[in-house]
């Protein structure tokens, strides 16, 4: 049996507060194979972005971690420092919402590009270029010769984006974390940056965490979609399937949440409420209080993530409420 | 009966950038109209220059009959115009006073622009609150103690209590947590039914648009690209601009996938 690329089990992050520590994950397991694209889908306080950054072992300060996280079967906790560095550089490639955040704005884009490679791994400065050059163009990028010699600040946010994009596929690393990579851009420059990344992360085969709030998009990008709410993953699904046999009520509520280009509906199914964080959740299913569905037993006992129709789902009461119709394949 | 707004040749120039280019649009009592359009486009400079917070370069802003495309002349015109349109922006969090309670942000309004007494403020202030859906617990928190989706409700209850006639919406639910969006996009559909109020919605979400509003605009660098009924544009564009803004939007069966298109 191969070793998945990336496996979480059990992954918990808890942070301190006065009344003691607040679960921010409550329990995550997901398995990523190499060259698998996976959509994380989910609302303010989700936990969608804590997941990627215990991942990267990056968490807020006084932040503890439980469970296991495993890259390439390696214990992320367990690694000392250098084996942490090199798994930041070359195991997986971050890419944020605001590039412009985390690009240094005094440099020019050719340092920001070359600097890994020539500081890290020994590369001539020369060649360090010629490969930025190189792969400025693969992101589309016209004239990367004079882009390198540009500051962050001349550039357009989409155009930036790219560059984050290079820059991460410069470390060609086994796993890429994408977190809201196209939420700050016009949505024609989303269309672009999309398509360039699942282009290149194809032809590359490298995995890949797309995080994003709406759900269109990871189902366009990514072939498998988990849906978490409050730190837990509350459905896991194939993307193609996941509009026809959605059975967790919330990611139904989602999917009606969200109005239609192409018609106007009398009302949207809202979900009343507000979405709760991990540490706002009771006992039993962290989404009793907003699910119309509910029963006692929602509140009691906190629901497995449990096979069903093809994916899985975390809810008392899928088998009883979904439509028998949705059986039928397609 | 005049139209709620009528905008002619709208033109607004910063230095040598023309910001927004001979926009005109009108939107009936009671209407909804929709401007959708990426960075840049200058939707937010034509919500600015309605609510007073520009002033036009060119071209006329008239709302209810009456022209506002140069300054109020005194603080009673300038209360009549807040009284005709009220605007919500996109971040609840940076227009609310943060020292300043939901019903306080509320009252103040109605003691301006109402002649009600303390009690018949009391009452409009327990009706509107119930009309955008907050509790009354809620009602007498700060904005930090609100989640996005409440405070933007404070937003609308708070422009609301002017009775205005037209209500601007720069990117109201944008921001919004889509669970919470369809709340305020139902919110706000209840309340354009209820009191015949019209709105301009400035958005680069074309779903949203076609969810909220009657008619569209699309604006391109300043320009009217196209504009009319929102089924018959979204549906059948005749520019091609229109046409790439509606095959952007990620929809079921949609694949990215578009050659690395050379960026300029």
């Amino acid at each position: 049996m191969t070793v998945p690329l990336l496996e979480l089990s059990g992954l918990t992050v808890e942070v301190p507060a006065e009344e003691g520590p607040r679960p921010l994950l409550d329990g995550i397991d997901l398995s990523l194979d190499a060259g698998e694209a996976l959509g994380l889908v989910g609302e303010s306080g989700s936990g969608k972005s804590m997941t990627v950054r215990a991942v990267t072992r990056l968490l807020p300060r006084g932040a503890e971690a439980g469970g296991s996280i495993r890259f390439q079967g390696t214990d992320v906790a367990a690694m000392d420092a250098g084996a942490l560095r090199r798994y930041r550089d070359q195991g997986v490639g971050m890419i944020f919402q605001d590039p412009r955040a985390h690009i240094n704005p005094t440099r020019r884009i050719g340092s920001f590009l070359t600097e890994a490679l020539t500081r890290n791994r020994g590369v001539a400065r020369r060649e360090a270029e010629a490969r930025a050059v190189a792969v400025l163009a693969e992101v589309g990028i016209d004239d990367p010769g004079r882009r390198l010699r540009q500051y962050p600040h001349e550039l357009s946010g989409g155009m930036l984006q790219r560059v984050m994009i290079a820059s991460v596929l410069l470390a060609e690393p086994r796993l890429i974390l994408a977190d809201e990579p196209t939420t700050a851009l016009d949505v024609t420059i989303q269309s672009e940056v999309v398509g360039i990344l699942d282009r290149l992360r194809r032809e590359r085969g490298m995995g890949m965490v797309f995080i994003t709030h709406d759900l269109d998009l990871a189902l366009a990008v990514c072939g498998r979609v988990a849906v978490m709410y409050a730190g837990r993953i509350v459905e896991v699904r194939a993307a193609e399937e996941l509009h026809r046999r959605a059975a967790h009520p919330y990611t139904l509520g989602l999917l009606g949440s969200r109005p239609s280009i192409d018609a106007r509906a009398e009302r949207l199914d809202a979900v009343p409420g507000r979405p709760v964080s991990a540490y706002e959740a009771g006992t039993g299913c962290a989404f009793a209080d907003r699910c119309a569905q509910v029963r006692p037993v929602c509140r009691e006992r906190r629901p497995e993530l449990e096979p069903f129709r093809g994916g899985l789902v975390r809810c008392h009461r899928v088998a009883e409420l979904a439509p028998a119709a949705e059986e039928v394949p397609a | 009966m005049s139209a709620a707004v009528s905008v002619t040749g709208l033109t607004k120039v910063f230095g040598s950038h023309t910001a927004v280019d001979a926009v005109s649009f009108e939107i009936g009592a009671g209407g909804s109209l929709g401007i959708v359009g990426e960075s840049g486009s200058g939707k937010t400079t034509v919500a600015r220059m309605l609510v007073g917070l520009e002033r036009p370069t060119g071209g006329g802003i008239a709302v209810l009959g009456r022209d506002r495309s140069t300054p109020a002349r005194g603080s009673a015109e300038r209360l009549r115009r807040a009284r005709e349109l009220q605007i919500v922006f996109q971040d609840p969090y940076t227009s609310l006073d943060p020292r300043q309670s939901a019903d306080s942000a509320v009252d103040e309004v109605l003691r301006r622009h109402t002649r009600l007494d303390r009690a018949g403020r009391a009452a409009r202030l327990a009706d509107l609150v119930d009309q955008v859906g907050l509790t009354d617990r809620q009602a007498r928190a700060l904005p930090r103690d609100l989640s996005g989706g409440q405070r933007q409700r404070v937003a609308i209850a708070r422009a609301l209590a002017a009775e205005p006639r037209v209500l601007v919406l720069d990117e109201a639910v944008s921001a919004l947590d889509v669970s919470i969006q369809a709340q305020i996009l139902n919110l706000l559909a209840d309340i354009r039914a209820a009191t015949g109020i019209a709105y301009l919605l400035i958005s680069h979400d074309l779903a949203v648009v076609r969810q909220l509003c009657d008619t569209v605009l699309v604006l391109r660098r300043g320009r009217v690209v196209e504009q009319g009924d929102c089924a018959r544009v979204l549906d059948a564009p005749t520019e091609e601009y229109t046409r790439a803004l509606r095959a952007a939007v990620p929809v079921p069966g949609w694949r990215p996938g578009r050659p690395a298109a050379t960026a300029t």
